[in-house]
């Protein structure tokens, strides 16, 4: 355990996980329920990465997620009510219907976006972090993606620009084992993506992602490193989806078996986490089991909200589009 | 410069244009800076940004590796936090490296958040064929960019036009694609030292007419304004009307023009087939078809690659003689 770590952050840190893992749990159900069109794809196994790295954030600081962002906006300060009106395709959404799962964003949290193509973030990401270079601020930018998007070229210019620049950038591969259904051993002949950061000039760093302090402790060098003006990183956190790659569950789908999925459960990082954090005298069971309580109200409430918002109207189809009224 | 001179009209050419609009954006917004490939130590390979080095450092004319969707990208992902990216794209061929951070990104980012990104990043862009630079260097894909809802698009014919836009767009809220013309770099207009602004969505009636209408766009406006001075000789009174903003569309002085003359033809440099041309004949004919007393006529380039040899180019690039030949075959004369 890190030395200095205050038991709130221990808590808090705690409590984020749990609150993507019920929020992607319920989003699941009310998929599988069609009541969220659309499709989901979902974060439940990877819930340390986006803890871990945004417990060193602050909402002036910029992030890109990916198509599985509901995690990284719930770490980045999300509030499930308009998470789930978003998902909903309601107009009190988050993005008032129009961007879902794949685009949640909120700008006043630093969200740049999930976003629905693969590769799509770092290119952004890296501007932001130029932008904050150039308006000489102390935010960082940090940009999640998987092993997948790891092969786009749009990374390897984004990292290649960020370490020219110095950059105050962290680049977070979320390395959950697929690219989509195809295996990593299938789709690059790395081992580590980390290993990609030697060719661009920064260090890369490769940590357990189903450990929270282990991505904690890395996120925090990484981002210190970014804010001090020594540039980029890029940080692999070994994760893994416990659901497929879109949805809960998917039919026939023969690209893994139950015996791997098991495998990793067994070391959940939530599980896990909540093992030390008793055994440290942290957290109590009582104290867990009020955790999990406030979650499955923060969804109640949550999904009550969305169910009760009106959906967009056709006078709100052509909003949005441009920036109406005086420019700069 | 003589005493003489001084009180005469200020003529530029377009490429010097280009630069005091762009001098001028930098000096006006402190968070706007320039990225592109060879923007800064060239000054551009088409010389547009000769001298801005010097003037403006490093920190805001800045060279980037030849990464397309890394440039941007940062234009994206700056103008969406506080800056006022003007991103340099050399070729607008070069667009197909970093399609999805314009068509994906870039335009849908405000939607997508509804409303809750504002994105001012101007992009300058060079199109056009004319020098024998083959296929990949030579496209005109304004219609590209004019289908994508989110990005606005203009192309200046002039060096007037040139400045006035670069400004407009420098100062607009929102994505703006200025496409500029390599063959048009030496031609000279008269060009006001003072900042101004060109409209967005605003076309241009150059000639005033009122037997035939010519919607013309980008470099063909020249060639439209020639065509119009053979017809002239012919009896036929051509009005020219400059396009100049894709996006939006000016459909109003479009039908106006319509309404007078009865008679239209549009050109573009792009290929014919799908071509925005086909967009205003359609707009046309939507708003104002009862004054129409001919089928809209289309001139633009064949449906092939731009060729590269000179004796092929010649005969790809829409010229006045053929607007003269497409006019006479309206007006059955």
């Amino acid at each position: 355990m890190a030395k200095n770590i205050t038991n709130k952050t221990l808590i808090d840190l705690h409590s984020c996980m749990v609150r993507i893992r019920r929020f992607e749990e319920e989003a699941g159900k009310l998929m599988e329920d069609g009541k969220i069109p659309g499709a989901l794809h979902l974060y439940v196994g990877q819930e340390a990465v986006a803890a871990g790295v945004m417990a060193h954030l602050s909402n002036k600081d910029q992030i890109t997620s990916t198509h599985r962002g509901h995690g990284h906006v719930i770490a980045k300060g999300g509030q499930f009510a308009p998470m789930f009106a978003e998902l909903y395709g309601k107009s009190t959404g988050y993005c008032k219907g129009k961007g879902g799962s794949m685009h949640i964003s909120n700008m006043a949290l630093g969200i740049l976006g999930a976003n629905g193509i693969v590769g799509g973030g770092p290119p952004i990401a890296m501007g932001a972090a130029f932008s904050n270079k150039f308006r000489k601020t102390k935010q960082v930018a940090v940009t999640f993606f998987g092993d997948g998007a790891s092969n786009e070229g749009s990374f390897h210019e984004a990292a290649n620009m960020a370490a020219l620049y110095q950059l105050p950038c962290v680049f977070v591969c979320e390395n959950n084992g697929f690219g989509e259904y195809t295996r990593q051993t299938n789709h690059q002949a790395v081992t580590d993506v980390a290993d990609r950061a030697a060719g661009y000039g920064m260090p890369g760093v490769v940590v357990d992602g189903m450990d929270v302090m282990a991505v904690y402790e890395a996120a925090e060098a990484a981002i210190k490193r970014a804010r001090a003006g020594d540039g980029p990183t890029l940080l692999e956190c070994k994760t893994y989806r416990y659901y497929d790659h879109v949805g809960v569950r998917g039919m026939g789908l023969t690209y893994r078996t139950d015996e791997e999925v098991d495998a990793w459960k067994q070391r959940d990082a939530i599980n896990s986490f909540e093992t030390l954090l008793v055994k440290q005298g942290v957290l109590t069971a009582k104290k867990i089991e009020n955790v999990y309580a406030r979650a499955n109200d923060e969804i109640k409430e949550g999904v009550a909200f969305a169910e009760s918002s009106p959906f967009p109207t056709a006078e709100d189809l052509l909003e949005d589009v441009y920036f109406v009224g005086a420019g700069s | 410069m003589s005493e003489a001179l001084k009180d005469g009209p200020r003529m530029l050419p377009y490429v010097s244009a280009i630069t005091e609009g762009v001098r001028q954006v930098l000096e006006e917004q402190d968070n706007a800076f320039v990225a592109g490939e060879d923007v800064g130590q060239a000054g551009s390979v088409f010389g547009y940004y000769q001298g801005l080095l010097a003037e403006f450092g490093d920190r805001r004319i800045v060279d980037t590796p030849i990464s397309e969707k890394g440039i941007i990208g940062l234009g994206v992902g700056a103008a969406a936090t506080g800056c006022r990216p003007i991103i340099d794209i050399m070729f607008m061929d070069f667009l197909g490296e970093c399609m999805d951070e314009v068509a994906n990104q870039m335009a849908k980012m405000r939607f997508m958040f509804g409303g809750g990104a504002t994105l001012p990043v101007t992009v300058l862009t060079m199109a056009g064929a004319g020098m024998n630079l083959a296929a990949q260097h030579s496209q005109s894909w304004e219609a590209f960019l004019a289908h994508l809802p989110g990005v606005k698009v203009l192309m200046p014919s002039n060096a007037y036009d040139a400045k006035g836009m670069i400004i407009a767009a420098a100062r607009d809220d929102n994505p703006v694609f200025v496409v500029m013309n390599k063959m048009s770099l030496a031609m000279q207009a008269e060009v006001p030292a003072e900042m101004y602004e060109v409209p967005i969505g605003k076309a241009a009636v150059v000639r005033e007419g009122s037997a035939f209408s010519i919607f013309a766009m980008g470099r063909m406006v020249h060639e439209a304004l020639a065509a119009a001075k053979t017809l002239e000789s012919l009896g036929v009174d051509c009005e020219v009307v400059d396009v100049r903003s894709i996006q939006p569309f000016d459909s109003e002085t479009a039908v106006a023009s319509i309404k007078k003359t009865h008679r239209a033809l549009v050109v573009h440099e792009a290929v014919r087939f799908g071509g925005f041309g086909g967009e205003i004949v359609a707009q046309l004919q939507e708003e104002a078809f009862d004054y129409l007393d001919a089928p809209i006529a289309r001139v633009g380039a064949p449906f092939s690659p731009v060729p590269y040899s000179p004796a092929l180019e010649k005969l790809y690039i829409p010229n006045a003689e053929r607007i003269v030949a497409e006019v006479k075959k309206v007006l059955g004369i």
